[in-house]
């Protein structure tokens, strides 16, 4: 059952992508520009956390009054949020609701005033995040994982939600600034979908959106990632936490390399199938280590962390660290057995229906694939992709990616350090 | 919809819904951490662990992969009134999810050096939730607003009880309440109706009925006086809280109660396992204007839930950077004592009107959704009560809000709670 959408690039540069989906009579929309937190210039991280954060809080035809009327008596749902290389404005409300919904989304995206009060009070908002980040290990490990993996002021080696030394500084200014280079037509696309035909849809966007005018921007090219050649251990004592989390990563590879979709049924295989994968039975299934450990696979523009995350008690940092470096060890000399990259790629496949059931989960699938260039057939295609791995494809993405020789690794938490 | 009952006591629900090749099987259990008395809280959901352990037909080694063959996935929770099982997976899994089901209820293992093995899982998910500051606040204050009703102890259990529960403890927990006659099992999604009652009367009809277990309860006292928790920990942020007593959901002044809540913190909705996945909408709610937009917190929240039993309706502030507690108390509870005094407005009910009745179709946004709300109502009431949120919604009246109001959020139905982050041993605020 594919998708199908409707697809349609304004002479403006602008990108809109609609589908229907009927299951309930709404509609869920998402205004994405390719700048994000990369794009935070240096000494200002945070810039884009914080563009996002004031963007919906009044624009030139809509004071915050105005908007909180325009979507509270609807029960519509507006929000704004950043990540590393996008900003999203995504809107979620009844079908009736959209004709009053659409042109506030659209006019938050094209022409945010800013406010002056606003500024302070969600700069404020911010740092008190960025304070609960730091007294949370799971942050601080990634945070620290992250830093160490890209250093020198590398943009995949920064917080998203920035330093809060940088953020203290921003002002509105900072986001006038960031919202001109990063907010364009021509660096944006619509995508939208609910139960409406979709060249309606598509028509509806366009006469919010067709006449917005603005430089033609391509996004600054980012620095590649760098290789990580030797072993790390990077400790964060949190002495008064009940038990600390382990961010052992290395750095992985960009959504657009050859090897993706072989890497992708990797870390299914190795820590996401069922419960955390081939980790999962390990730490936690026999070992009765943690809670939750998993494997993460951050393919963006450029090339991502790929991680391994647990929570588990002091007493058993240890020997948590030593049961990963033996899986992937075991999974680097006698690779993944024919019968688990089989079933990962099944499970893989299989599971498309569920992420392209709702609304939402269908707007973020077509963002995405718009973002990469992926195709508008690309949940079409996509099972196909992953058919086509094989074996020794996966084979050749763990010897590539997964040496423990490589490995930063992170413990935040009642942990000091390996004991003498 | 479609009900009806087996012979052996089980009440079987399926709607059809053909939009996604699509089903999500839930199985409903009247048992959850209200159940528990002393030395043995955190049963309950121990034994939900325990029940994806391999049964006599499923080996302990093929537990997993069952659903992910049809790209499906499956989970569980319990929380104070139920426990509960889902796998969604494309609809040709109809048969497997059952089975799985039907395993669950009568042939788990409780191999002894599995509950072993899950006693420092579950400690580890325990210690998880310590390290966040307001998971704290809320297990101390919850133990603190309720003197008596099993309400007061966390689903988790407390850490003596994990440490020291045996396998027995388990064994005999899970036989106690998972019978058929105490069950519901849910079917949502691209299926057949005919067809699924009868692979469920094949799957579960040669499951003996039992006697579920009584459940012990008792009636909170009325509170007193005002309570209050002061945590001092290390930390970053300063967390503030209350909580009231509130109304079951099936008592005449629960919608009233959510609408109020929807007038000070924005209409969360009835879905506690996806909030329908859709962020509040708050730009309008008294709270959230007058603390958060006015700089004193970065964060504001209400938390009513529909339960079985009067639980507790919360308010939660996260404390912004460079503002005081105390600023934070005085906001709310001033905010508190005047729609207590003065009510709600015309205006306000009707937006938030629309606001609840947008949020009951978010909170259906899926199947595995629509098959939850259909499975919790079932489990604290009748799972009609779904069907008929609009209409209760649209018979709240404002002086209903308004009686609620002056009710509930009283100073002697108040738990006052706050996190007050203490200095760490390197001198620095953590």
């Amino acid at each position: 059952m594919a998708l199908a959408p409707v697809r349609r690039v304004l002479p403006n540069g602008l990108t809109i992508i609609a589908a229907r989906n009927r299951l309930i009579p709404a509609v869920s929309l998402a205004i994405g520009v390719n700048a994000g937190a990369s794009a935070d210039p240096d000494g200002a991280t945070g810039s884009a956390a914080l563009t996002a954060r004031v963007l919906d809080k009044g624009t030139a035809r809509y004071g915050a009054d105005a908007i909180a009327d325009e979507l509270d008596g609807r029960g519509a749902s507006l929000s704004v949020g950043a990540g590393r290389q996008q900003i999203v404005v995504s809107a979620t409300c009844l079908v009736d609701d959209l004709a009053a919904v659409l042109p506030v989304a659209c006019d938050v995206a094209r022409a945010p005033s800013f406010p002056e009060a606003e500024v302070t009070t969600r700069r404020a908002e911010l740092l008190t995040a960025i304070r609960e980040a730091a007294d949370d290990p799971g942050s601080v490990a990634v945070d620290a994982l992250n830093a160490a993996l890209y250093p020198h002021g590398h943009p995949q080696g920064r917080p998203v939600r920035g330093y809060a030394a940088d953020v203290e500084a921003l002002t509105r200014a900072h986001l006038q600034a960031f919202h001109r280079r990063a907010f364009a037509p021509s660096a944006a696309t619509v995508v939208i979908v609910g139960d409406l035909d979709a060249d309606g849809l598509v028509d509806a966007v366009s006469a919010q959106v067709g006449d917005w005018t603005g430089p033609a921007t391509a996004p600054a090219a980012l620095p590649a990632s760098p290789a990580t050649t030797e072993r790390r251990l990077v400790v964060r004592a949190m002495p008064d936490k009940s038990q600390a989390d382990v961010a052992y990563g290395f750095v992985g590879l960009s959504r657009l390399d050859d090897d993706y979709y072989p890497a992708l049924v990797m870390n299914n295989a190795l820590g996401q199938y069922a419960l955390g994968g081939r980790l999962g039975d390990s730490i936690r299934e026999r070992q009765g280590m943690a809670y939750y450990v998993f494997s993460s696979l951050d393919a963006g523009l450029v090339a991502g962390p790929l991680m391994v995350r647990a929570g588990v008690a002091a007493e058993n940092v240890q020997r948590t660290i030593d049961s990963i470096d033996a899986e992937l060890r075991s999974v680097l000399t006698g690779g993944f057995t024919r019968a688990e990259v089989d079933d990962t790629k099944k499970y893989l496949i299989g599971s498309l229906p569920r992420q392209l059931e709702t609304n939402g989960g269908i707007a973020g699938f077509l963002l995405s694939a718009e973002m990469f260039g992926l195709g508008i057939d690309h949940d079409a295609r996509l099972p196909e992709r992953i058919a086509r791995v094989t074996h020794e494809d996966v084979a050749r993405v763990t010897r590539r990616l997964l040496d423990p020789a490589r490995a930063v690794v992170v413990v935040a938490g009642p942990w000091t350090g390996p004991s003498a | 919809m479609h009900e009806s009952t087996l012979a052996n006591g089980l009440t079987v629900l399926v709607q059809e819904v053909h939009t996604a090749p699509l089903a999500s099987v839930w199985c409903w259990y009247k048992v959850g951490s209200r159940d528990e008395g002393p030395g043995v809280t955190g049963v309950s959901h121990w034994v939900e662990h325990m029940n994806f352990k391999g049964t006599t037909n499923i080996p302990r080694d093929q537990v997993k992969g069952i659903i992910e063959q049809f790209g499906g996935s499956w989970n569980g929770y319990t929380w104070i009134d139920q426990t509960t099982y889902l796998e969604t997976a494309t609809a040709d899994a109809l048969e497997r999810m059952l089975f799985i089901e039907a395993e669950r209820m009568a042939s788990c293992l409780y191999e002894p050096a599995d509950c072993e093995s899950e006693r420092t899982v579950i400690i580890s998910e325990l210690q998880g939730g310590d390290n966040d500051p307001e998971q704290r606040l809320d297990t101390e204050m919850t133990a603190t607003a309720f003197k008596a009703h099993p309400y007061r102890h966390p689903t988790i259990g407390w850490l003596g009880d994990l440490k020291t529960m045996t396998r027995e403890d388990l064994y005999g927990h899970y036989r106690r309440f998972y019978v058929p006659n105490n069950a519901t099992l849910v079917v949502v999604g691209d299926v057949d109706t005919a067809d699924v009652l009868t692979r469920v009367q094949a799957a579960f009809g040669g499951i003996a009925p039992g006697t579920p277990a009584r459940r012990t309860t008792t009636t909170e006292p009325p509170q007193e006086a005002e309570r209050r928790v002061h945590l001092r920990k290390p930390g970053t942020t300063a967390y503030w809280r209350a909580a009231y007593h509130a109304p079951r959901f099936a008592d005449p002044d629960f919608f009233p109660l959510l609408v109020l809540d929807a007038i000070l913190t924005g209409a969360s909705g009835l879905n506690i396992w996806s909030g329908g996945s859709v962020p509040t909408p708050q730009r309008s709610a008294r709270l959230y204007r007058t603390i958060v937009n006015a700089g004193l917190a970065s964060s504001i929240g209400g938390f009513l839930a529909p339960t079985a039993e009067p639980f507790l309706y919360a308010i939660s502030a996260t404390v912004a950077h460079g503002q005081t507690l105390a600023a934070v108390e005085t906001a709310v509870l001033e905010q508190c004592a005047l729609v207590a005094r003065d009510g709600v407005t015309v205006a306000e009910l009707a937006r938030v009107r629309a606001q609840l009745r947008a949020r009951f179709v978010f909170d259906g946004g899926s199947v595995t959704d629509l098959a939850h709300q259909l499975g919790y109502f079932a489990t604290i009431g009748r799972w009609q009560d779904w069907g008929e949120v609009n209409g209760r919604l649209d018979a709240v009246t404002l002086d209903q809000v308004n009686a609620v109001a002056a009710a509930y959020l009283t100073v002697d139905n108040r738990t006052l709670g706050i996190f007050e982050p203490t200095v760490g041993a390197d001198g620095e605020a953590r």
